[in-house]
């Protein structure tokens, strides 16, 4: 079946357009659109987008192919991204990628039975300072444990992404260095449990300037 | 250590809704735009970024005042402004925190900019992932036009300025300049040969700067204090001001810091990150991102020569030297981005490295051949030590295929490879050979002093 953004991003794709000196500079932009459309850039959207962007569909499979968040096959309802460089990992990634697969019933790189989970890993994904943190979707979720990762899992299935976004996920969060008299600045809705709160986002205790004897 | 500064960066990271317009406004935001654009001229603007001193924030630490004297534009040619958010260098997540909690202050520091070295666009490349900060910045742009500060007549002048975001999709090496330009106008993200330069053929072909997102929302600042005023805040020559510092791994407060360019990382993990989680001894620090040289705090700066650049700290450990530019070229590291990855005395450091490795060999753009094939022997040699397979000869393995990757590629990835490759090889030697002659023990893994707090009691 031939493939076509609704108007609403038709209108997006025209004004994506004038951004650029050059036409196929939207080529990111509009496979993103068309992604968030169809969940994946399947060869309809490939045919699709070449006649818009007048390009070749060798060309944008080639730009599909390079960037790892382009999907070129179907991937379930939610795709998970569990970060495991170094950051992560020396904060327990690895304890969250073994959680992840037994809970959803499947390894890294494949989709749940259910269809409603894809599980990937990735590489940092630049929150380091607030690890474990996995990737859902559009969102981020940060300073985890366990449970708190049961939590986020399971209202993905029930209440789906969305939802389940606007109650757990996090942005950048930022602890006052000390004496400066500003708090710190975290803005998970509900946090994690207490003890991942307190190892993350604490300030250093207020002090004489003095460092710790370590 | 150096004592709290006022924040300048993060000032307005605590405010409510700080990514807000108005809030950001009473807060601040826009003033000094409105007075740069409305009263100064753009050679003066150009000049107080020169003398702030400021290095490029985004890893190679450039003089940002003196990329953009590069600029030599032909007739005909339009100059374009692009932002590197692409932030994938593992350890590093600063620039994350402007873009979502004060997203105007890249804005402005971008109006700053663009009406400095005379361009009227700019592109903010922000890697895919950060879809949240992306929407944030949006947001804030179209607030910042529907204001009047951004569009034909910025605060009211005859100057032009847009600024549009473009959303990457998952790919470390387009954060490297040249692969970034080739992402932004539609390509594969493969790195240019270079020359030219991004300065003199950069974004469709046209004279363009690249900077760090942090580089820019630190041009408010110095416009407002004077070039000379803010370099002063730092606390080494030809290095200055205030910086973002990142602090990740086996402290007791990871997160963000702002304070001036020259605290110690001793500093840095002791009085900001609030020591070692646990108490437990401090093993190796990554210092600025995946890349840089490990730093051992066992080890002693060697400059007994009066001329050495580092002869102040003879004797003392890696980590009592204050964290610059130069300062840490000197030590044989590099300060990269700024964020450091701190390791506690469980961490294998053959079990760290192959963890990195694998990172490169997976985000390797395979253009050239010693970089494809080398991070993928890497891996492969460190796989071999890990589980038992090793040989003692494979530790000089390492080294060799290590230097056969330096400085024989298009882009700076390979090196970004190598060198911290040669660094753990070289400052945990014994622990090579040791993996080399019994392997890794099984389950040896990164997380033993902190897997009780995400495991809990299940
Ligand atoms: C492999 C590689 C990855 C890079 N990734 C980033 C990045 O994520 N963000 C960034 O600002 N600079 C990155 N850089 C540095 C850029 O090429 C460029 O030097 C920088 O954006 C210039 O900005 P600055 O002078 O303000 O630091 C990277 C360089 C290399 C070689
Ligand atoms: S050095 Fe590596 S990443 Fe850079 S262009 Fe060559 S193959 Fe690509
Ligand atoms: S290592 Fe996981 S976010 Fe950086």
């Amino acid at each position: 079946m031939a493939f076509a953004l609704t108007p609403e991003r038709e209108q997006q794709v025209d004004d994506i357009l004038t951004r650029y000196p050059e036409r196929r500079a939207a080529l990111l932009p509009v496979l993103w659109l068309c992604q968030r459309q169809n969940g994946w850039i399947s060869p309809e959207v490939v045919k699709y987008v070449a006649e818009r962007l007048e390009l070749s569909t060798a060309i944008i499979q080639g730009v599909v192919t390079f960037y790892t968040m382009f999907f070129d096959e179907p991937v379930g309802e939610n795709v998970v991204w569990v970060c495991r460089t170094l950051s992560c990992d020396l904060r327990g990634g690895k304890s969250i990628q073994e959680h992840l697969e037994k809970k959803l019933g499947c390894t890294a790189g494949h989709t749940s039975s259910d269809g409603k989970f894809t599980l990937l890993k990735a590489e940092c994904l630049a929150a380091c300072g607030q690890a474990p943190m996995v990737q859902i979707n559009d969102y981020y979720y940060e300073n985890l444990n366990v449970e708190q990762l049961d939590r986020i899992i399971d209202a993905h299935a029930t209440k789906g992404g969305d939802a389940a976004a606007t109650e757990f996920s996090t942005f950048a969060s930022f602890a006052a260095p000390r004496g400066s008299g500003a708090g710190p600045v975290t803005s998970a809705p509900p946090p994690p449990s207490k003890e991942a709160v307190r190892l993350a986002s604490q300030p250093p205790p207020a002090g004489d300037g003095k460092g710790e004897e370590s | 250590m150096s004592g709290p500064i006022k924040p300048l960066l993060t000032s307005r990271y605590g405010i409510e809704e700080g990514w807000k317009l108005a809030n950001a406004e009473r807060a601040g935001a826009y003033e000094v735009a409105r007075q740069a654009l409305t009263s100064r001229k753009p050679a003066e603007l150009r000049e107080e970024v020169k003398k702030a001193n400021i290095r490029g924030r985004g890893g190679a630490g450039f003089p940002a005042g003196v990329k953009w004297g590069f600029l030599n534009r032909q007739e005909g040619e339009e100059i374009y402004l692009v932002i590197n958010a692409d932030e994938s260098e593992p350890g590093t997540f600063k620039d994350r925190s402007i873009m979502d909690l004060d997203p105007h202050r890249l804005i402005e520091g971008a109006i700053i900019s663009c009406f400095a070295i005379d361009a009227h666009t700019t592109y903010i490349y922000v890697r895919g992932e950060l879809a949240f900060s992306v929407q944030r910045l949006e947001r804030a742009i179209a607030e910042a036009r529907e204001a009047g500060y951004l569009g034909e007549r910025p605060f009211g002048i005859d100057h032009a300025i847009d600024v549009h975001v473009h959303s990457g999709a998952g790919a470390y090496i387009c954060g490297e300049e040249t692969a970034l330009l080739n992402s932004l106008e539609g390509r594969r993200g493969e790195p240019r040969l270079k020359p030219p330069f991004p300065a003199v053929k950069g974004a469709f072909g046209m004279p363009t700067i690249v900077n760090n997102v942090e580089t820019v929302a630190s041009v408010p600042d110095i416009v407002q204090m004077g070039g000379e005023a803010w370099s002063a805040l730092g606390q080494l020559p030809g290095d200055g001001g205030v910086r973002l510092y990142g602090v990740s791994g086996h402290v007791k407060n990871p997160g963000l810091f702002e304070a001036p360019v020259g605290i110690t990382m001793r500093e840095l993990i002791d009085d900001y990150a609030g020591g070692m989680l646990g108490d437990r001894p401090l093993k190796a620090v990554i210092p600025g991102g995946s890349s840089t040289p490990v730093l051992d705090p066992r080890r002693k700066v060697d400059a007994p020569l009066e001329e050495h650049p580092l002869h102040k700290w003879h004797g003392q450990s890696e980590i009592d030297v204050p964290m610059g530019v130069d300062t840490y070229r000197a030590l044989g590291t590099m300060l990269g981005t700024c964020c450091a990855i701190v390791m506690d005395d469980t961490v294998n450091m053959v079990e760290a490295s192959r963890n990195l490795m694998r990172f490169y060999k997976h985000e390797s753009c395979g253009q050239c051949t010693p970089c494809r094939e080398g991070t993928g022997w890497l891996v492969d040699v460190l796989d071999n030590l890990c589980s038992g397979r090793g040989k003692p000869e494979d530790v000089d393995l390492l080294v060799n295929i290590s230097n056969n990757m330096m400085g024989n590629t298009i882009c700076a990835f390979a090196d970004g490879t190598a060198m911290p490759m040669l660094g753990m090889v070289q400052k945990f030697r014994e622990e090579f050979m040791d993996a080399a002659m019994n392997g890794v023990p099984d389950g040896v893994r990164h997380d033993d002093s902190t897997r009780s707090i995400v495991e809990g009691g299940a």
